[in-house]
């Protein structure tokens, strides 16, 4: 089902947490809002599912204006950061909980609601577990519990709100990797919240990124990472490396050193600017490719994974670079800490304002 | 309070630097004699003065009728008392814990202000508001309405004197426990009575019988608003306690002790049931 | 229109209005307007009459001496429940768990059955009136009676204010303290003691604020001679024994006013206390 958010405020008593947020979600997607703790991602995901009540604004699920319903009836499946599974019901109860609530007429029958139970918790890999309570599981194995419980009721849309985030780093690979199979399998519309880059990009079919009460940027994970929109957007999906400078007349100076500034940015009078490099789109070489490579010292050596990071310092620039290279590329350049090499800035991403990092 | 009146024993206790021995001995012993002076002496004192004249004397002091009308009338306040006040305490966490309004905080220090009034005080504003002299009180006694000086009066009194206990206990409960669960069973499309009965009883449930038995232990043990408030009618208005003073006043030592005896055991299962409502929540806790 | 039916639903869990009116009916039946009654009685008196009331002679001299034995036992609390709070949480011996749960007793035994236990106890022929009246010491019917039972009743207070507080204190602390050479009493007094300053306060105020309302236990073996045993909770007994309903409310309203004050300092000075720790 499709959701589409109109004009949404919501202020709380010293600040406004969400300001004027249009949206629209289609049927069927995986959705991330991204964004930096505090920039209203949750408040936004509780309001979509009644558990917050916008001050402005209207919320509509497939057409219907839904945003004076109570949570109740929503039709939402809500999964919550601390999973939020009730601790004195065993696993079988919490996912039956939603079906034993419902009134009479509705209420399926103890068997069907049996073998509803045991059909999405193995559907969660968690049938094992039914007799078991809250307290026993793992983080991980709680979470899917109560991705199963918010699924036993049919939601229209899934919400979940930072679902990984309270777990260890190996366990929230799996489970993204599961929850991605899972939505390829069931494709209820889900909205994840996120302030971690990767998930986003990893998860989604699209990526909304928020800041600061307001959506800067929505798109494919794609689009956001290749076109971001702007500065901040463009630093929050990964490591960069920030040269401040100036912009005027269609060259960007850096330091010592000029460029051509981007084709949109031509035109403009001097301004200050920005100017963003991905640390693995910068070119390390021997040899000189271009008048405009720079010349620098290798300071740095990392290992990290399967990419080296080299911290080098630049002639003619006040902060050092940060570059990523294939461990291969690195063996065979034969580098080492003090050599100085060449450094070709890769597709440079030049904004103007006064984003500060 | 639950949460704070934990059991003095931390699961381990590293020895590493501690006082020396001899300091260790002396603050004990210490204590040991306070202990004896304060608390020991006085219960073997309520023992060794009940079974003074034997055992038929004492098993005839709590079985003749006044004081078993007087223990009768104790459990009847008690028994009406309680829930009331479970009830209210229920109600007041619910507000104060999943709800936000304006004046919350003074709300929460009102409901602690019965402890710091005087028992005498509790009983006098019952009979400054429904005695017999009063506007109100007069009117009521023209419909045949007696409070003061009667059961009805002996209840309101001691609801008053137990108004906090059940509240003090869950609201710092029902705080920690925060409100995601009700939340999500709201999103599950559960009702409210549904998510009270279902998910916030059971998680609340040892807090609530922990208040309940403070509640029924001052409710069982109220001495001065009772006695304000009471007449000390005996057979019809006299509660343990009272009957226990009037025995005593009348220098009828051995049935004043025998009486209260009862009332030592009452208290010493609560200090019982406390300490072990303490220890369990305290595994609960370590488990979540 | 619109603001109207958010303002409707402003909450997501349901029953705010029935716990939260429920709650206020409750308070108001039995505390707020029962308590009321005090100020509602005194105000007719007029200033005079009402000064006139709780400074008789009679009067002040049963507040000096609520006061005064409230003090004392205060005090002495403060040092039994610290002891104890310490031996209870830092040492380990056979039965501890039974005097831990015992430090409640108070609490729950009927303050009728502690007065005439104390009364008993400290009468000429009590197990321990025997051995003071041999010194020429008289607890019954005097002051030190009255400090006694208030021990009595204010103790688990202490006891149970500080022993959480003492349970969370990092040994490390005490250890680093330790390690840069300070002695025993010294990283007491320097290190521990500020840090339960706060519950100790917190503790001995409360036993404090018990204990000048405390009646049961006091009346057996006080005595209640006017002008020398007599507190102030039995004063208001008296006067409404004498019908003296004005009176009575009189020297009520000075109490309770007392008390309120007392614990608003202490939440305020427990509000700062968590402000300057934060």
């Amino acid at each position: 089902m499709g959701i589409e958010l109109r004009n949404i405020t919501k202020k709380f008593a010293t600040y406004t947490a969400l300001d004027n947020i249009n949206l629209n979600i289609n049927s069927g997607e995986l959705i991330a809002l991204l964004g930096p703790s505090g920039c209203g991602k949750t408040t936004l995901l509780r309001i979509i599912a009644g558990l917050e009540l916008p001050n402005s604004g209207q919320i509509l699920l497939d057409n219907k204006d839904t945003t004076n319903l109570p949570p109740r009836k929503k039709n939402v499946g809500f999964v919550f950061q601390h999973y939020a599974l009730f601790r004195r019901l065993n696993v079988f109860e919490n996912v039956a909980f939603g079906l034993k609530v419902l009134p009479w007429r509705e209420r399926p029958s103890r068997s069907e609601i049996q073998k509803r139970v045991e059909h999405l918790l193995t559907l969660v890999q968690m049938e094992w577990a039914m007799k078991r309570y809250p307290s026993q599981l793992s983080g991980g194995q709680r979470q899917r519990v109560a991705l199963a419980r918010a699924l036993a009721v049919n939601p229209k849309v899934l919400l979940l709100d930072e679902p990984f985030s309270a777990l260890d780093a190996k366990v929230r690979q799996e489970l993204r990797r599961w929850l991605r199979k899972l939505h390829e399998e069931i494709h209820v519309t889900s909205i994840f919240v996120t302030h971690d880059q990767e998930e986003a990009l990893e998860l989604a079919d699209r990526i909304v990124v928020v800041n600061k009460g307001r959506i800067e940027q929505e798109g494919t994970p794609q689009e956001v990472y290749d076109q971001p929109a702007n500065a901040f957007v463009y630093n929050f999906l990964g490591n960069v490396n920030v040269f401040h400078g100036r912009i005027n007349k269609g060259k960007v100076t850096l330091g010592n050193h000029q460029f051509d500034a981007p084709e949109e940015l031509k035109n403009l009078e001097e301004k200050p600017s920005q100017s963003f490099v991905r640390p693995h789109e910068i070119g390390i070489s021997r040899i000189q490719s271009s008048d405009s490579d720079l010349l620098g010292t290798i300071r740095e050596v990392r290992l990290l994974g399967g990419q080296i990071g080299l911290n080098l310092e630049c002639e003619g620039l006040d902060l050092p670079i940060e570059a990523e290279i294939p461990r291969e590329h690195y063996i065979n350049l034969q580098l080492a800490r003090g050599e100085k090499v060449y450094v070709t800035l890769n597709r440079v991403k030049v904004f103007t304002g006064d984003y500060e990092i | 309070m639950l949460k704070q009146t934990t059991q003095a024993s931390p699961p381990v206790l590293k020895k590493r630097i501690s006082d020396p021995r001899w300091v260790q001995i002396l603050l004990i012993g210490l204590m040991l004699l306070f202990f004896t002076g304060f608390i020991f002496l006085p219960l073997a004192l309520v023992f060794a003065q009940a079974f003074q004249k034997g055992w038929s004397f004492y098993l005839e002091s709590i079985r003749e009728p006044y004081a078993v009308e007087a223990i009768k009338l104790t459990l009847l306040t008690t028994a009406v008392v309680v829930p009331l006040n479970a009830v209210f305490g229920l109600s007041a966490a619910w507000a104060i814990t999943k709800f936000n309004f304006a004046g919350k905080t003074a709300l929460k220090s009102l409901l602690d202000l019965p402890f710091a009034v005087s028992p005498v005080i509790a009983g006098l504003i019952f009979v400054l508001l429904v005695g017999s002299r009063t506007p109100f009180g007069s009117w009521l006694g023209e419909h045949g309405i007696k409070i003061i000086f009667s059961t009805p009066g002996i209840i309101i009194a001691t609801l008053f004197v137990t108004f906090p206990f059940v509240a003090r206990e869950l609201i710092p409960l029902m705080e920690a426990q925060g409100r995601d669960e009700e939340e999500a069973a709201v999103t599950l499309g559960a009702r409210g009575w549904q998510i009270f009965g279902i998910i916030t009883l059971p998680n609340i449930r040892l807090g609530l019988l922990y208040g309940m038995i403070l509640c029924s232990a001052r409710s069982i043990g109220e001495f001065g608003a009772v006695s304000v408030v009471s007449g000390h009618i005996r057979g019809q208005t006299n509660t343990i306690p009272l009957h226990v003073e009037i025995l005593y006043s009348e220098y009828n030592f051995t049935a004043s002790f025998a009486v209260a005896s009862l009332l030592v055991f009452l208290a010493l299962l609560t200090v019982v049931l406390k300490s072990s409502l303490e220890k369990q929540f305290q595994n609960n806790s370590l488990e979540h | 229109m619109m603001e109207f039916f958010q303002r409707k639903r402003r909450n997501i869990l349901p029953g705010f209005g029935l716990s939260l009116g429920y709650t206020v009916f409750y308070l108001s039946a039995i505390v707020i307007v029962p308590l009321s009654m005090v100020l509602f009685n005194t105000i007719p008196m007029g200033w005079d009459s009402f000064f006139h009331a709780v400074t008789a002679p009679r009067v002040l001299a049963s507040y000096k001496l609520s006061f005064s034995t409230a003090f004392f036992s205060a005090i002495f609390d403060a040092l039994a429940g610290l002891l104890t709070a310490w031996v209870l949480v830092r040492y380990r011996f056979p039965g501890q768990a039974f005097l831990n749960a015992l430090v409640d007793l108070p609490f729950a035994l009927p303050t009728a059955v502690a007065g005439i236990c104390f009364a008993t106890l400290y009468s000429p022929i009590g197990w321990l009136g025997q051995l003071t009246a041999q010194r020429d010491l008289h607890i019954i019917n005097t002051p030190t009676g009255i400090v006694l039972a208030l021990i009595f009743i204010g103790f688990p207070f202490v006891v149970r204010t500080i022993q959480p507080v003492l349970e969370e204190l990092e040994l490390e602390t005490e250890e680093s303290a330790h390690s840069l050479g300070a002695t025993r009493w010294q990283t007491f007094r320097k290190i521990l003691l500020p840090h339960l300053f706060p519950a100790l306060l917190t503790g001995t105020t409360l036993a404090f604020a018990r204990a000048i309302g405390e009646y049961g236990s006091v009346i057996f073996i006080a005595g209640n001679l006017p002008m020398k045993t007599e507190i102030a909770p039995l004063m208001i007994m008296t006067k409404l024994d004498q019908f003296d309903y004005a009176g009575a409310s009189a020297v009520a309203l000075v109490l309770l006013l007392i008390s309120f004050t007392m614990l608003l300092v202490l939440n305020a000075v427990q509000e700062w206390q968590q402000k300057e720790y934060r």
